[in-house]
């Protein structure tokens, strides 16, 4: 959470609409642990990450969603097969991220 | 005070990473009341809720725990908190203040080690009798530079070290280092290294044992400090000490991962 404060301020200043993403779990091989935060702003804008890189796209993806509808939400990635398509994680293990609007 | 300057429970958490005070935030992830949410910090009465008077208590009680070890995950409850119940998910999450790295020693390995560890995340102090070797100037990465023997330093923090702090003397001068290590082996810390050849290694443990250390404590220094990595310069050095803080937080042997089984990341 610390290395994205400095974004949030920036985007509350602004008067822009954030979610945040957080792993809250870990199965097997995950890149990043427990509490490894990401936030989205309402123009996509991107601080911080969950995983290597492997997810952030759809948590941007899930994180507008969260922003339009208000909502709050596990989302749950996990291995990656040989569908070039497929979001999830190479490294064989699942992450369960908490997605919510910064509205508290 | 009204609601209006009550500051939001995301300011208070905000305000606590900034200024490295103790904090958890809990939040129901899943079952009970979506996003509750309960801010939670020693001596402090708890902020927020949970939705349940009972559950609030029981997840302060867990969330303490949680702070005091440093990490973060996910417990079940009842919908009053009872254990063994799995109606409520929620996510505890700690920011806990860093761990703090004593160095010992004023030389150009600690300047090396100073930088790795603030890399790692650590709350450098360097301490060094000599007011000559131990300034800021040359450590520019600690955060503090003490000038004062090293276990009088101990005598005054010593009591709040934990398993996650670290302390690595680099003396390598049995004047500074035998009362250095004496003090340090009262402390809890997690780590504890001695920087010397063979030789002096050999030299201080039996120094260590002559003022009374047991052959059990001094089984707790790791000494001479380091993985085997074959490093030579300063910085190689710093690189050797921190991998045998993490294998030894880990219980790891540190052989390369080629070589070895298993899940990269165990839990």
């Amino acid at each position: 959470m610390r290395e994205i404060l400095s974004d949030l301020d920036r985007w509350q200043k602004q008067g822009k609409q954030v979610a945040l993403a957080r792993v809250v779990d870990i199965e097997g091989s995950g890149p990043r642990l427990p509490g490894a935060a990401m936030a989205v702003n309402e123009d996509g804008d991107v601080a911080g990450s969950v995983s290597g890189g492997c997810v952030e796209g759809a948590v941007v993806v899930e994180a507008l969603q969260c922003i339009a509808d208000r909502s709050r939400k596990i989302v749950t990635f996990g291995y990656s097969d040989d569908d070039a398509f497929a979001v999830g994680l190479t490294c064989g293990g699942t992450i369960h991220l908490y997605l919510e609007p910064l509205d508290w | 005070m009204t609601d209006q300057e009550q500051p939001s429970l995301f300011a208070v958490v905000r305000d606590a990473i900034r200024s490295e005070d103790p904090l958890a935030l809990a939040t129901v992830v899943e079952g009970g009341v979506a996003g509750g949410k309960l801010v939670i910090r020693p001596d402090h009465e708890p902020l927020g809720s949970l939705g349940n008077e009972d559950l609030d208590r029981v997840v302060v009680r867990d969330a303490l725990g949680e702070l005091a070890s440093g990490t973060s995950g996910i417990r079940h409850y009842g919908p009053n908190g009872e254990a063994r119940q799995e109606d409520v998910s929620i996510f505890i999450e700690s920011f806990a203040p860093p761990p703090q790295m004593l160095i010992f020693g004023a030389v150009d390995f600690t300047a090396a080690l100073s930088r790795v560890a603030k890399v790692l995340g650590y709350r450098v102090t360097v301490c060094d009798a000599r007011p000559v070797f131990a300034t800021n100037q040359r450590f520019p990465h600690a955060d503090e530079v003490v000038v004062d023997w090293p276990n009088r330093l101990l005598e005054r923090v010593g009591a709040d070290l934990g398993p996650r702090d670290a302390i690595c003397v680099l003396t390598h001068d049995p004047k500074f280092d035998v009362p250095a290590v004496i003090s340090a082996l009262e402390t809890n810390a997690g780590y504890l290294g001695a920087m010397g050849s063979r030789r002096t290694t050999d030299d201080r443990n039996k120094r260590l044992l002559d003022e009374g250390v047991t052959a059990a404590e001094l089984e707790r220094v790791m000494a001479p400090i380091g993985l085997d990595l074959g490093a030579r310069t300063p910085e190689e050095t710093a690189i050797s000490i921190v991998g045998e803080i993490i294998a030894l937080r880990s219980g790891r042997l540190a052989p390369s991962l080629r070589d070895s089984e298993g899940d990269i990341h165990r839990q």
